[in-house]
């Protein structure tokens, strides 16, 4: 709780410094919201399964890229578009993350560190493709996906025929009411799909694949005994984590309207995972609460920081810095604070009896 | 054939095979190899301390230390103020060592006192706690007192350059003292010497008895308590002596690449020290200087003898690539095995 | 028909046999006590019968099991729980922050199918909450026990938890065979009895029980039909009425074959005391001691036995400063600082832990360093000064061990091989190896050979008695093998409860012996 606590109260002073217009604030947070909460939700089930923090979510967003550059590639558009790159991720999204899963099954106890690892290995193969292998061994037909000398993707692809498919897909500004005018400026397509993923989520927990994975998570032995598939029920929840990250990072493209090729899938763990643990869940608890307090409190002091920091002490370069401290301080605060208690723990268990 | 596989190890096997093939292609391309070989050189006695630094950590039993951000903040630190005073050569050199090391020894102290309350997480940790270090340093660098007109940005804007360069005070100093020529390949002895002079400093504390108490505590921490061992101290012991290398290292990187790298450069030094180790056969738990010379070797080598090979073949940063997915590579599979094996 | 025969069961662990040829027999309703020292094989039998993971990456099993008749050859758990067979193993196996409900219906849990589960599968059926709580609520009554099903396990008194393990079992409808494995370990008297009785009831109920327990007047008391295992094998198979508690006792220890004639003694004794303990405590998980006092003479080797998890091994750990210890050692007339494993070994002190890979030998080390090390570490040395530094020297350290390895018969490629690659009895040679390089004046060991073959045995009891006839070594040896103990010890010291039960001479009766191990107290013993 002390966590969410303290950054509410960095908030709330650094709005005082940051001399944004309060419209402008809340547009901008609703904006995140939408575009982020899935690819934090991503993070939940991995850390109820007693995996820790799934850094390797990168690997969904990659997943969810290839998608992508597979419908500019055909100059498929519009909302049809955005559910096909859905769908062709998928696929992807379910392989990769069986291949985290089986991987983490090998580095028990060390999983965290291990994914991590694993997503900056998986990004290079990813560069390596999309480098080298894209415009000769695969064929692209697309010319403007490609670079001048027509080997390699661009590093920056243009969205424009998907961007906002998902965010304006129910086209309220038809209906010429002053109130529907007004919903037609914010996402609301975005918010419903992600309500839905919560709920769905949120059923998963309570059916007995759920019940497996917290019984996993609290204690695998126990779990194995009583005859679960531990590992097999390890590997689900990290293919599920990796095909929501993947429908993530699509939701999140297409708000944005271009794609860093090489960027913007490198930043997704770190930035989801850091407003997860602002929100208050540690490597061993998350829930929906943690992903909605923490997304917001993290994305607001993301856009307050650099003004701030010009304010306060002349530099919004110092904001900027700050903000990126923010991200790995927060992770790194979390990270010692379970060891520490893992370390206690060790100790008084054997003290019973 | 396959029990030669064993012998050598898998990941080595792959590497050497790589390179072979790599190289045969750069004599196919018409490369000059004496140019890749001197460069070969001179990367291995840059990287070779960074490397170095990776051994007492592992040796005391925490692992891979991903914070070598922390003793390499104190190396640059220690160059700031010897560049600052505008000492240069060998002096400038002395001057940032003799800096640096104290710092990174006190820092290296208190982070071992941490991880001694998180045992078994010390590379995740260290990892993040590495990356936080370096952010704080960014903001640190901008609003930093120093005022020689070779740190500062030229024309307004604040605080410390990206790149700072060591053309004036010490660059390439190591590299040409007493470098001589073999046909067309140079070699930097000053720069090899040195690194010869901290890897027998090294080697010898590993024979003495207070090296070998800090390696039985790594090595199995109930063994060394049962013999009279305190384990927590030697554990801060090889945490002190792997930041203070650390430092040491980036000031020997820096004075042999030319120039000073601050801001975000440090957030990607610790891989590629922890992969090479692990590519000489090093494993979580135990590492020597035969891993180091090896490791550094090979990757370097790797990294040098591709970079005009690939260009040739496809544009954009493919060395960085290729030592993405190497480093990484060896890491993961370091990190799947189970106990007993090497990497 | 009965319900469940296991018919000759063998299982190798490496090199030991530790079953042979094990038949077991047990009617519907019926409750069978089974008993043995810790060793004995009661555990390994029922994790067979259980289909515990650890038998199959083990090699398996040899026999046969029949289940009503029809052959059962589990390899899972799961396959065990499907034929009826529910265990309540000796450490807990409940999740603390699942409530009991969850626990109880682990893996068992009741579902509602809903729109979701029939596309994707059973896996992604709703908990049915109300039903599972239902279940439990008569699972706990059937037990007397009157608790909120759905408050969290983490934090209720242990007694609850070994109930709430059974309304685990009795919970499975169709539950014919519950295996208990020391349940009333960790129960208070109150509890115990309590315990007693709901077994008998389950019992009546037609569900049959098997018993493990060292307890011998509740396994008196409670069984039908009582099996006494030793040393792997089937002692004997009575029913509980034609056999008295003394005698259980006597089977359970048994005399053995003599390995060896004892070597002639022709020491002088003298009755110097070389190490007074008073009061010792110490918090060893699993083997605490409560307050122990002995007094060592020099010279002697005095054996210390006991059952498991009695506290025995608590002791030398204690000394050696291993564990939280208080109480006061003398040695040679000094008090010995306490939980400081460097004075200990200072004072002359050497130590053979029981846990030979984990804490007595660096596995991926030379045998050479494992040898010279504590005494580099402790006497400084195997050590040449060079300038300010003091270095290992090869040369010293290749001579002494050179020589150890002759000695002892240490079988190995070379001084340079690492001691993860040797058999069980050559890692124990490197240990005394390295104890005998300190050159202490008392030596500690602990279960010396366990996990080793006959041949390796003999070697490393005969050393320890040329240590001590030869050199003159005051040696305590800690063990489960009484035979053992007999065999070389000149006094036996037997612990019960962390506390000393007795001190017997090696030919007192194997009844006082078997008594004493089981708590029962001396003057019953004398009678």
């Amino acid at each position: 709780m002390i966590v969410p606590i303290i950054f509410l109260v960095l908030c709330i002073v650094g709005s005082f410094f940051t001399g944004l217009p309060a419209s402008f604030l809340v547009n901008e947070m609703i904006i995140r919201l939408a575009r982020n909460l899935i690819l934090v939700l991503s993070l939940i089930l991995p850390i109820i399964t007693g995996l820790g923090l799934n850094f390797a979510i990168t690997l969904g967003a990659m997943a969810g890229q290839i998608a992508l550059i597979i419908i500019t590639n055909f100059s498929i558009g519009g909302s049809g578009g955005f559910f096909l790159s859905i769908l062709i991720s998928t696929p992807f999204a379910i392989l990769f993350g069986f291949l985290v899963g089986k991987i983490l099954n090998k580095a028990v106890g060390k999983e965290m560190i291990t994914s991590m690892v694993l997503g900056f290995f998986a990004n290079g193969i990813y560069q390596l493709v999309f480098l080298l292998f894209a415009g000769t061994i695969f064929p692209i037909r697309n010319d403007t996906l490609l670079l001048p000398s027509g080997v390699g993707i661009k590093n920056t692809v243009d969205l424009a025929n998907i961007k906002y498919s998902l965010d304006h897909l129910i086209p309220f500004n038809k209906i010429k009411l002053p109130l529907f005018q007004k919903l037609a400026e914010y996402p609301i397509p975005t918010f419903l799909l992600t309500l839905l993923l919560f709920l769905l989520m949120g059923y998963l927990l309570k059916t007995k694949l759920g019940q497996d994975m917290r019984a996993v998570g609290q204690d695998p032995e126990v779990a194995r005994i009583s005859g679960i598939n531990v590992e097999k029920t390890k590997i689900i929840s990290v293919i599920i984590s990796t095909v929501l990250a993947a429908w993530g990072q699509i939701i999140f493209l297409q708000n944005i309207g271009t794609m860093q090729t090489y960027g913007s899938h490198s930043q997704v763990g770190l930035f989801a995972v850091a407003s997860l643990l602002v929100g208050g869940a540690t490597v061993d608890k998350a829930s929906w609460k943690e992903a909605l307090i923490g997304t917001f409190l993290f994305h607001f002091l993301f856009v307050i920081s650099p003004l701030a920091g010009q304010n306060l002490f002349g530099n919004a370069q110092i904001g900027e810095y700050f903000r990126v401290f923010v991200a790995y301080g927060v992770i790194g605060l979390a990270l010692v604070l379970h060891a520490w208690e893992k370390d206690k723990a060790k100790i008084t268990l054997s003290d019973i009896d | 054939m396959k029990e030669f596989i064993k012998k050598v190890g898998f990941p080595r096997f792959i590497i050497t095979v790589f390179l072979i093939a790599l190289i045969i292609l750069a004599v196919y391309l018409d490369i000059p190899l004496s140019g890749l070989l001197s460069d070969i050189l001179v990367r291995f006695g840059m990287n070779a301390i960074l490397v170095l630094a990776m051994i007492p950590g592992i040796q005391s039993g925490i692992g891979l230390n991903f914070n070598l951000p922390l003793g390499i903040i104190f190396g640059l630190i220690g160059a700031l103020i010897s560049i600052e005073f505008q000492l240069s050569g060998f002096l400038g050199l002395f001057v940032s060592i003799l800096i640096a090391v104290p710092l990174a020894a006190i820092a290296g102290y208190f982070y071992g006192k941490m991880l001694n309350r998180i045992k078994g997480e010390e590379m995740t940790v260290g990892n993040y706690i590495g990356y936080s270090v370096v952010s704080v340093m960014c903001i640190f660098w901008l609003v930093a007192p120093f005022s020689s007109p070779e740190l500062i940005w030229a024309y307004g804007g604040n605080g410390l350059r990206v790149t700072v360069s060591l053309e004036s005070s010490m660059a390439h100093v190591l590299n040409d003292f007493l470098a001589f020529n073999i046909g067309n390949i140079t070699i930097p002895t000053g720069l090899l010497l040195c690194f010869a002079l901290f890897a027998f400093i090294v080697w010898i504390y590993g024979r003495s008895n207070k090296g070998l108490s800090m390696i039985v505590a790594g090595s199995n921490p109930n063994f060394a308590m049962s013999n009279g061992i305190d384990v927590d101290k030697q554990r801060i012991k090889g945490t002190v002596i792997s930041t203070v290398l650390a430092a040491i290292g980036i000031i020997i990187y820096s004075q042999a690449f030319g120039f000073l790298q601050l801001y975000n450069a440090p957030l990607y030094s610790a891989m590629p020290a922890a992969a090479a180790i692990l590519i000489g056969g090093a494993t979580l738990k135990k590492a020597n200087i035969v891993h180091v010379v090896v490791g550094t070797l090979l990757f370097q080598s790797l990294l040098v003898v591709a970079l005009p090979v690939v260009n040739v073949i496809a544009e954009g940063s493919m060395s960085e690539v290729i030592r993405t997915i190497v480093s990484n590579g060896i890491i993961l599979y370091a990190l799947t095995r189970k106990e007993g094996e090497t990497a | 028909m009965d319900l469940l025969q296991m018919k000759n069961i063998s299982k190798y662990y490496d090199e030991n046999k530790v079953l042979n040829d094990v038949t077991l027999t047990i009617k519907e309703g019926e409750i069978h006590g089974l008993v043995g020292e810790n060793g004995a094989g009661k555990s390994t039998l029922m994790n067979i019968l259980f289909g515990m993971p650890v038998i199959q990456s083990t090699g398996g099993y040899e026999g046969e099991i029949l289940i009503n008749g029809e052959p059962f050859t589990p390899t899972d758990p799961k396959d065990a729980m499907d034929v009826g067979i529910g265990m309540v193993h000796q450490e807990f196996m409940l999740i603390p922050g699942f409530t009991i409900t969850e626990n109880i219906k682990i893996n068992r849990e009741i579902t509602k199918p809903t729109v979701i589960s029939k596309v994707f599968g059973k896996t992604l059926e709703k908990l049915d909450y109300e039903a599972m709580a239902k279940d439990a609520k008569i699972a706990l009554k059937k037990l007397d026990m009157s608790i909120d099903e759905y408050l969290p396990v983490a934090g209720l008194p242990v007694g609850y938890m070994q109930f709430i393990e059974i309304a685990r079992e009795i919970d499975k409808t169709h539950l014919k065979l519950l295996i208990l494995d020391e349940p009333t370990a960790v129960l208070t008297e109150t509890e115990a009895a309590k315990f007693l009785e709901i077994i008998n009831r389950l019992a009546d109920s037609g569900i049959s029980i098997l018993f493990i327990s060292h307890r011998l007047e509740e396994i008196k008391k409670i069984s039908d039909t009582i099996t006494i295992l030793r040393d792997g094998e089937l002692v004997k198979t009575v029913s509980a009425d034609e056999i008295d508690i003394p005698e259980i006792a006597r089977l359970m220890v048994g005399r053995k074959i003599e390995l060896t004639q004892m070597a002639e003694d022709n020491r002088i004794k003298k009755d110097e005391i070389l190490l007074e303990i008073k009061n010792l405590r110490v918090n060893m998980p699993g083997e605490i001691v409560n307050g122990v006092d002995v007094t060592v003479k020099k010279g002697e080797i005095l054996g210390i036995g006991g059952l498991a998890g009695q506290g025995k091994i608590g002791i030398a750990n204690g000394i050696m400063g291993l564990y939280e210890t208080s109480g006061t050692i003398i040695k040679d007339g000094k008090e010995l600082p306490l939980n400081n494993p460097r004075e200990a070994l200072k004072s002359s002190i050497a130590f053979l832990s029981e846990d030979r890979r984990g804490v007595g030998l660096l596995l991926d080390h030379s045998i050479e360093f494992n040898i010279v090390f504590s005494s580099l570490e402790i006497q400084e040395r195997f050590l040449k000064k060079v300038g300010p530094l003091k270095l290992i020297d090869n040369e010293e350290v290749r001579n002494h061990v050179l020589k150890m390895i002759e000695d002892l018969d240490i079988r190995c490629t070379g001084p340079r091989q690492h001691t993860r690659h040797l058999s069980g009895g050559n890692q124990q040679k490197v240990c005394i190896a390295r104890a005998l390089t300190l050159e202490p004046d008392l030596l500690l060991v602990s279960e010396p050979t366990r996990g080793i073959d006959i041949g390796a045995k003999k070697l490393v009891l005969d050393t320890l008695v040329r240590l001590n006839r030869e050199l003159g070594v005051t040696i305590i040896i800690t063990s489960s093998e009484l035979g053992e103990l007999r065999q070389i010890s000149d006094r036996i010291a037997i612990i019960y409860g962390g506390k000393l039960a007795g001190i017997l001479k090696p030919d007192a009766s194997d009844e006082t012996f078997g008594l004493l191990m089981a708590g029962e107290s001396i003057e019953k013993v004398v009678d």
